[in-house]
């Protein structure tokens, strides 16, 4: 339909496996597990008879009622993280045949539509694991923190409404406004790069979410006011000059925030920042 | 080991719109605040909301519109079962709270000028209803989420994220029990622990899945509440459950979809074979492909039944009879939970130009396009009414008879100021009958009565998080003269509760078997207890069919003491956490079903088959469930409401609608 048709054809070949899968075969999951911090990862493979429907998350859900793998060998339910199962959380991010995103709106009809198919799910890898898909990503909210990511209200008590705006702007910023902080855009970004030794890893780049986050409140007339220091956040290290434009987040995010126009938007203004420093020191 | 901070703290429990907005009071107040959540606070189940936010503003005032009538409203929507005074506060803060929301920064959609654009929702005559885009709730949660992490930079606020709360820490108190903490769990190291605090706020939410799939989140279990239950705080209205009439049936959750969909033309089937005697009868392929059963094999049942109004009758109606046709007929597709909602037959470019948002969600998620293909949905529950049992200060206005119910276009009989429906600030506004431990948001009784309007549910949450949040600072400043503020009290107090946790979960622990039976598997009782629930006490309730729920969570009780856990793991063992959910909704659960029982009237969402009439002189009343920890029990009495502001009238809007299809067909009927 319209607006949530993809373009990428990868995605356009899965959807017209719908029509294909058969109710009540057996996909097998691949899962990548992992028992705790620093503990070495391993797989287990499960079979699933998937109905109509079934999501990644019904299958573990069904998992998790008898955990034996196919090998015949039990086991214990997955670990991994869920909340609304409507893709508005972003809770259940991981790296579904290679690629990052939500567990909950991935069906498997797109992904293994032939009995006996093979789907592979993995932890996002560039967040500590804590359980087999669960992940930390306590990162992506202290980034948050970084740009001072609100609008710096007097108070709550009643002082009138807040400034008129237009709908263009609104929809602008409601688009901005829908990051579910879910991580796909940093774990596409090649700019985290992670090494096989966590304790080496370079975590300053502050992430395309949150440079589109600085942006957002930025374009706020209360928000406006923390401008300077949300920009000099971003001029420094790990800033949005980190960034090396592959542009590989815009592609991930489900939200479809148009990152990358975020990510030019705050380079410039950036920019505009140290030229104006420059001129009033 | 218990927290050794001196100060007096503050104890949130649940990061939705309710725990967020009274974190920022409670900080803004200078007071420090404990932060407690399943999940990133961010993600908790407000993110759902879709439709929008109710208050009175400038456009329905200058329309006739009030606060009053605003608040009219909700007491007739809740079929006159709410106390009164609070909800006469709500409304007439809610104008204050849009406009604080809006100063956070909220994107709510603009007119051309560039004013807050306003939508029409169902109970009411006026375009009442705030929103942003799609997503309301989610722009809601947001705006409160940033506003606490500036606290939280700070250093106001401490954020405990995967931290399960466990049990409330009680200890004596001047005349009875008093909270002084909780204890709670950290879901990733397992390490449990006390914390201090002679305030405690639960914000955590509905109990959706105690009735297995639900349109609520997967943490929406009423765990949190249930143990509260547990230890003596009483649950009001336990009965009074919302089912959603169209939802989209999914094998982990039932998802919203809107009623706009019938109201563009959508036509309700199933598959079936009419019987020579003109009646109908189940269809021997009725799992097939809607598009090979001919015409003459489709029961249009609401159009059959309804004539005159077909598939646009009223919310209620249309959620009984779909119902009917699935539970009592076994004539649902595919022999399933299941229905037909079939916008095929309209034009394919009109639906995308109308319906555009609606329908991509179905598509995203059950993998058919609702254009080309009929669509699967079924009723789902959606929210809970009842909670825990709260009371307040009553305010100013104290008529000396309750009014008759308000006409559209009378003069209100009152202004909007701060104060004529509870006092503020007054210590108890919204505590429970156990000093020290508040309820806000879904959790609390409050407010809604015997049904809930839609968009009202994110008031109530903003509304007790700022407007209660006072009461809370308060108490916590000068409700303790005398006492012996938590901070002081011996390690002791604290330590026999954190033994009590530790041993309940040494106990689930020392079960663990692998390849368990679905007899003792804590997933298999869970899914049977929802199973159980929805087929009982849900839509259509009748005596003999709850007397056989009571005793079959009964018997869930019984194998849920004999369980097998699956993992033993000391290390982020999600499987521990949700078999010790299950053991408490169990109690949840038997709360709803004796109150469903009990209460022989129909009321709102509570339809009793045998007891089809509202009955006020017996059941105009709260109905308050107790817990007996000696039994590991339930037991039901029923206490007088304030009711001293309008005085009942008959629910009869749904005439209205009926004798209106046009009415019906507008989005107004799109409460989510
Ligand atoms: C699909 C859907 C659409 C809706 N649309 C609307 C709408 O348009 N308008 C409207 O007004 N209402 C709507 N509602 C209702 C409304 O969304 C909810 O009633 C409201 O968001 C509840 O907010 P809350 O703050 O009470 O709790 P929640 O948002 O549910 O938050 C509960 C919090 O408690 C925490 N918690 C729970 N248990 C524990 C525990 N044991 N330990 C620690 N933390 C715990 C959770 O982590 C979470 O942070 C909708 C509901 C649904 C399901
Ligand atoms: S455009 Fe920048 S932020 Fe986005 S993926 Fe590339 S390097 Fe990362
Ligand atoms: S910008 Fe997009 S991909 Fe990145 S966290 Fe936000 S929603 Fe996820
Ligand atoms: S569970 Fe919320 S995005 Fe998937």
């Amino acid at each position: 339909m319209s607006t949530h048709t993809p373009v990428d054809p990868a995605a356009i070949a899965r959807m017209a496996n719908r029509k294909t899968a058969k109710a009540g075969r057996t996909v097998i999951f691949r899962i990548k597990r992992c028992d705790g911090p620093g503990k070495p990862s391993y797989w287990q493979d499960f079979k699933v008879q998937v109905p109509k429907n079934a999501n990644v998350i019904s299958c573990l859900q069904q998992i998790a009622l008898s955990p034996v793998t196919t090998g015949g060998q039990p086991s214990t339910p997955v670990v991994w993280e869920s909340g609304c199962l409507e893709e508005v959380c972003g809770s259940c991010t991981m790296v579904i045949n290679g690629s990052v995103r939500q567990s909950c709106s991935c069906l498997i009809d797109d992904y293994a539509p032939s009995e006996g198919d093979t789907l592979t799910l993995e932890p996002m890898s560039k967040f500590p694991v804590v359980r087999d898909l669960w992940v930390d990503r306590a990162r992506l909210f202290n980034n948050l923190k970084r740009v001072k990511a609100w609008v710096p209200i007097d108070g709550t008590y009643a002082s009138g409404s807040g400034p008129k705006e237009s709908p263009e702007d609104q929809e602008t910023r409601y688009v901005l406004s829908t990051c579910m902080s879910c991580g796909c855009c940093l774990e596409a970004c090649p700019q985290f790069n992670v090494e096989a030794d966590e304790s080496k890893w370079n975590t300053d780049f502050i992430g395309a979410h949150a440079i589109s986050q600085a942006r957002l409140f930025n374009m706020h007339e209360t928000g406006k006011r923390l401008a300077a220091e949300r920009l000099e956040a971003l001029s420094g290290a790990g800033g949005v000059s980190d960034c090396g434009n592959a542009q590989n987040c815009v592609k991930v995010c489900p939200k479809r925030i148009p990152l990358t126009e975020s990510i030019a938007a705050m380079g410039r203004a950036v920019v505009f920042h140290k030229v104006k420093q420059f001129f009033n020191r | 080991m218990a927290s050794g901070s001196t100060d007096k703290r503050v104890i949130v429990i649940g990061g939705g719109l309710a725990g967020l907005a009274a974190t920022v009071r409670i900080a803004e107040a200078g007071i420090p605040v404990d932060l407690f959540s399943l999940v990133p606070v961010k993600r908790s189940h407000s993110v759902c909301a879709q439709g929008g936010i109710n208050a009175c503003n400038e456009v329905s005032r200058q329309q006739g519109y009030s606060e009053y009538e605003h608040f009219d409203e909700t007491i007739y929507g809740g079929d006159f079962l709410a106390d009164q005074h609070p909800v006469l506060e709500m409304a007439n803060w809610a104008p204050r709270i849009i406009d604080l929301l809006d100063r956070m920064g909220v994107p709510f959609n603009r007119t051309a000028e560039g004013n807050r654009d306003l939508r029409l929702f169902g109970g009411s005559l006026f375009k009442r209803t705030h929103f942003a885009g799609a997503t309301t709730g989610q722009q809601l949660i947001y705006a409160l989420d940033e506003q606490v992490r500036r606290y939280e930079s700070e250093g106001l606020v401490r954020k405990y994220e995967f931290w399960e709360f466990l049990w409330p820490v009680l200890t004596d108190g001047e005349s009875a029990k008093r909270c002084a903490g909780i204890v709670a769990q950290d879901m990733r190291t397992m390490q449990i622990r006390s914390f201090r605090s002679d305030a405690v706020i639960m914000a955590t939410g509905g109990c959706g899945l105690v009735f297995g799939k639900s349109t609520n989140s997967v943490m929406c279990t009423g765990a949190a509440a249930a143990r509260c239950f547990k230890a003596g705080v009483f649950y009001g209205n336990p009965e009074m459950i919302q089912v959603h009439p169209t939802a989209i049936p999914g094998a982990d959750k039932l998802r919203l979809m809107s009623e706009s969909a019938r109201g563009e033309g959508g036509r309700v089937w199933v598959p079936a074979i009419k019987n020579t005697d003109g009646s109908w009868g189940p269809h021997p392929r009725s799992g097939d492909d809607p598009k090979t059963i001919p015409t003459s094999e489709r029961y249009y049942f609401l159009e059959e039944k309804y004539p005159a109004y077909g598939n646009i009758v009223p919310r209620d109606i249309a959620t009984r009879e779909i119902f009917d046709i699935c539970v009592n007929h076994g004539m649902g597709v595919a022999k399933g939970n299941q229905v037909y909602l079939d916008l095929t037959h309209r034009d394919p470019e009109y639906l995308t130009r109308k319906l555009e948002g609606i329908l991509e969600i179905y598509e995203k998620f059950v993998g058919d396009d609702p254009r080309f293909t009929p669509m699967r949905i079924f009723p789902g529950v959606h929210y809970s009414m009842g909670g825990l049992y709260t009371v307040f200060t009553k305010g100013r206005y104290e008529p000396a008879n309750p009014l008759a119910k308000h006409k559209s276009g009378s003069r209100p009989p009152l202004g909007s100021e701060i104060g004529l429906g509870m006092q503020p600030g007054a210590m108890n506004n919204m505590m429970t009958n156990i000093e020290g431990i508040y309820a806000f948001g879904e959790v609390n009784f409050a407010y809604h009565g015997a049904n809930r309007l839609g968009a009202n549910a994110l008031l109530s949450c903003i509304f007790d998080g700022l407007f209660c949040g006072v009461s809370v600072t308060n108490y916590i400043r000068d409700g303790l003269p005398g006492k012996k503020p938590a901070s002081g009290l011996p390690g002791s107090v604290f330590d026999e509760f954190v033994n009590q946790e530790e041993a309940k979960q040494a106990k689930l622990l020392s079960t663990v078997k692998s390849g368990a039976s679905a007899e003792t598997n804590p997933y298999a009782i869970g899914k049977e207890l929802g199973d159980e629930m929805t087929a009982a006490c849900t839509v259509v309730r009748e005596a003999g069919r709850l007397q056989q729920c009571i005793a079959n969570i009964e018997s869930l009780k019984g194998r849920f003491a004999r369980l097998n856990l699956s993992d033993s793991a000391a290390w982020t063992n999600q499987s521990l956490s949700y078999t010790r959910a299950v053991g408490d909704m169990l109690s949840l659960a038997e709360a709803v079903a004796k109150g469903s029982l009990a209460r022989r009237e129909s009321r709102g969402a509570h339809y009793r088959s045998d007891f089809q009439q509202r009955n006020d002189a017996e059941f105009m009343k709260t109905t308050l469930t107790k817990y007996d920890p000696a039994s590991n029990s339930v037991s039901v009495e029923f206490v007088s409401i304030d009711a001293d502001l309008i005085a009942p009238a008959v629910r009869n809007y749904g005439k209205k609608d009926d004798s209106s299809p046009k009415a019906a067909a507008k989005p107004a009927l799109s409460g989510v």
